[in-house]
């Protein structure tokens, strides 16, 4: 039997023995989790050190994993969304879009060009609130707490928008089969005008604040690196390859929702450490804030949902007098609606990478298969090669900055 | 140059023979089955091939068909992506249920590492040559394999909620 089958405190005790006996050093064994502060989620990391470096670690993973694909292979489309909403809590609206364009994916449904536009305005804005968070904690990991705070409040504005769009903060539950439950109301513009037009000179006076500083560079820069290969090899999509020179970007590579429409660029780095995956979620909310300008200015006219009465609810009002809207209602509700064979691979450009959902209908009203691939769970794996060896401070600041979502983790 | 799908199908059927079969596309994604024994083989030659070039393994997950015959009940499937042409397959390996076993990909991507013991976790799905094939969602001690289709959602013994009534059961009946 292998010995990386045995529980890692059983493993690290005989390393501790043999190392004792060896030369003397007493290596020692921290168990870092299942909930640390500086671990941003419930996730467990064991960790053998010599005195600060790390020598070894193993992570355990699965705190929250809450059976995803299986609630969702006994339930129909239209309840699975609240279950993609708590993958990447950080950007639910990104979730929630990829699934719905899988379904209609699979079931063949044409999107009206507003309702992809407007899906583009609420991912942007969602890989904005997501960039915050983690661009921040990042701050916080290397002891400045300012920034965190002063920018959270414009995380609270985009969460305003959301509410303002679908009643919900969060766990957004935002759109259905087709587009959007409800028209954009004008308080939701107004606000995001407002969003626009305040929150840039916010975000460079973030930047201000630790780009450049010598302490955050100090304790970034050639942190965590990872080569292009090795991320490659290791599976990683979105800024944290990109940090490490590769310009893969699913909205480029198989553009979805007409990103194709939109002209922005794709920010790379060059030594795929912290500091450059720190400057590349950076770079990437002034390309977002630049793809929701254009789409509203590019927004046409139309209706905020496509004409499908298969799979799209029809008004309350109609409901209650219409005999035709009270049967698709019903039929609806209840799951009867005509759902093709096949199967579906249908991949997004999440907060963290390729978020992608592989989806396999055999007729029946729920999903035969289900499989979510999750950045963040391929993405992790990686985590105990890049740190071993590091400081065990460095470790902490490597986990903020690959942005670890231990939502995204466990599914 | 761009690779269309029919270059890899020639390519796979040059190479490989009776190994590889049912290709056909879907959703313009090209899709095609591989033996067990050599599906080791062909992501190799995938990825190494010069003209080929699927550099980047994207997704690997298990399926369950408990109603197929004997020999193909469970599923792995693999998604690669060539990222210099931007091409993506699905490449699909059918197992006996009795005995599960599929060559790792480890060796060759090391992204399949925790993908596997996904599978393995919730499939019981072994994975030869893996270096670590243990349980990572599930807890150790466990015994089932939780997505296989007998394992029930929920106790069975429940009275206080029926399903049906709300539209959550796999059909209406």
């Amino acid at each position: 039997m292998s010995d990386l089958l045995l529980p890692p405190e059983e493993r690290y005790a005989k390393l501790i023995e043999e190392k004792f006996k060896e030369d003397g050093t007493e290596l020692q064994i921290l168990n870092l989790g299942p909930t640390h502060p500086a671990t941003h989620g419930i996730f467990q990391n064991i960790i053998l050190l010599d005195g600060e470096k790390i020598i070894d670690g193993e992570g355990t993973v699965g705190y929250i994993h809450r059976a995803f694909e299986k609630i969702a292979e006994n339930r129909p489309f239209y309840q699975i969304n609240v279950l993609t909403d708590r993958l990447n809590y950080c950007s639910s609206p990104i979730n929630n879009t990829a699934w719905w364009m899988t379904v209609e994916k699979a079931l063949g449904i044409e999107i009206p060009k507003r309702v992809q536009y407007m899906r583009v305005i609420v991912m942007e804005l969602a890989r904005i609130a997501d960039h915050i968070i983690c661009s921040s904690v990042m701050g916080v990991d290397t002891g400045a707490l300012t920034g965190f705070l002063y920018v959270f409040q414009y995380r609270e504005k985009i969460y305003e928008i959301f509410e303002e769009i679908c009643g919900a903060r969060l766990t957004t539950n935002m759109g259905r089969i087709g587009g959007f439950e409800r028209e954009w109301s004008p308080t939701a513009f107004k606000k995001l005008n407002e969003f626009l037009e305040e929150f840039p000179a916010i975000w460079e006076e973030f930047e201000n604040l630790l780009t450049r500083n010598r302490i955050f560079m100090d304790r970034t820069i050639g942190v965590g690196g990872i080569s292009a290969e090795e991320a490659i090899n290791f599976g990683f999509t979105g800024p944290n390859l990109r940090a490490a020179g590769v310009d893969y970007d699913v909205r480029v590579a198989n553009p979805y929702c007409s990103y194709e429409d939109f002209e922005f660029d794709i920010p790379v780095g060059t030594n795929g450490d912290c500091y450059d995956r720190f400057c590349v979620r950076n770079a990437e909310v002034y390309e977002s804030l630049k793809i929701i300008r254009q789409a509203l200015d590019k927004m046409p006219e139309g209706p905020f949902h496509a004409d499908v009465p298969d799979y799209y609810l029809p008004p309350k009002e109609d409901v209650y007098t219409n005999m035709e809207a009270l049967i698709y209602h019903f039929k609806i509700v209840m799951g009867e609606v005509p759902v093709p064979i096949t199967e579906v691979y249908h991949p997004v450009e999440a907060g963290n990478g390729e978020l992608g959902f592989y989806l396999i209908t055999d007729g029946s009203r729920t999903p035969y298969r289900l499989h979510f691939r999750r950045p963040c769970f391929i993405i992790y794996q990686a985590y105990n090669d890049i740190v071993r060896g590091s400081m065990l401070s460095d470790a902490i600041i490597t986990l903020s900055s690959l942005n670890i979502i231990a939502g995204e983790l466990d599914a | 140059m761009s690779l269309d799908n029919s270059t890899i199908q020639k390519y796979l059927i040059s190479n490989f023979g009776m190994s590889v079969s049912e290709f056909h596309e879907q959703h313009n994604m090209l899709v095609f089955e591989v033996t067990p024994d050599s599906i080791h083989d062909v992501v190799k030659f995938l990825k190494e091939d010069s003209t080929l070039n699927f550099n980047f393994l994207t997704d690997v997950c298990g399926v369950h068909y408990p109603d197929s015959e004997e020999d193909r009940q469970f599923t792995v499937v693999y998604h690669m992506h060539n990222w210099i042409d931007n091409v993506r397959i699905r490449i699909k390996t059918y197992l006996n249920a009795k005995n599960p076993v599929v060559d790792s990909m480890t060796d060759l991507f090391k992204s399949a590492n925790w993908q596997e013991r996904e599978t393995y976790d919730f499939y019981g799905i072994k994975f030869k040559n893996h270096p670590q094939l243990k349980r990572i969602l599930n807890m150790d001690e466990m015994v089932s394999f939780p997505l296989r289709k007998e394992f029930p959602l929920e106790d069975s013994g429940r009275t206080d909620k029926d399903d049906r009534f709300f539209g959550r059961t796999v059909h209406n009946s």
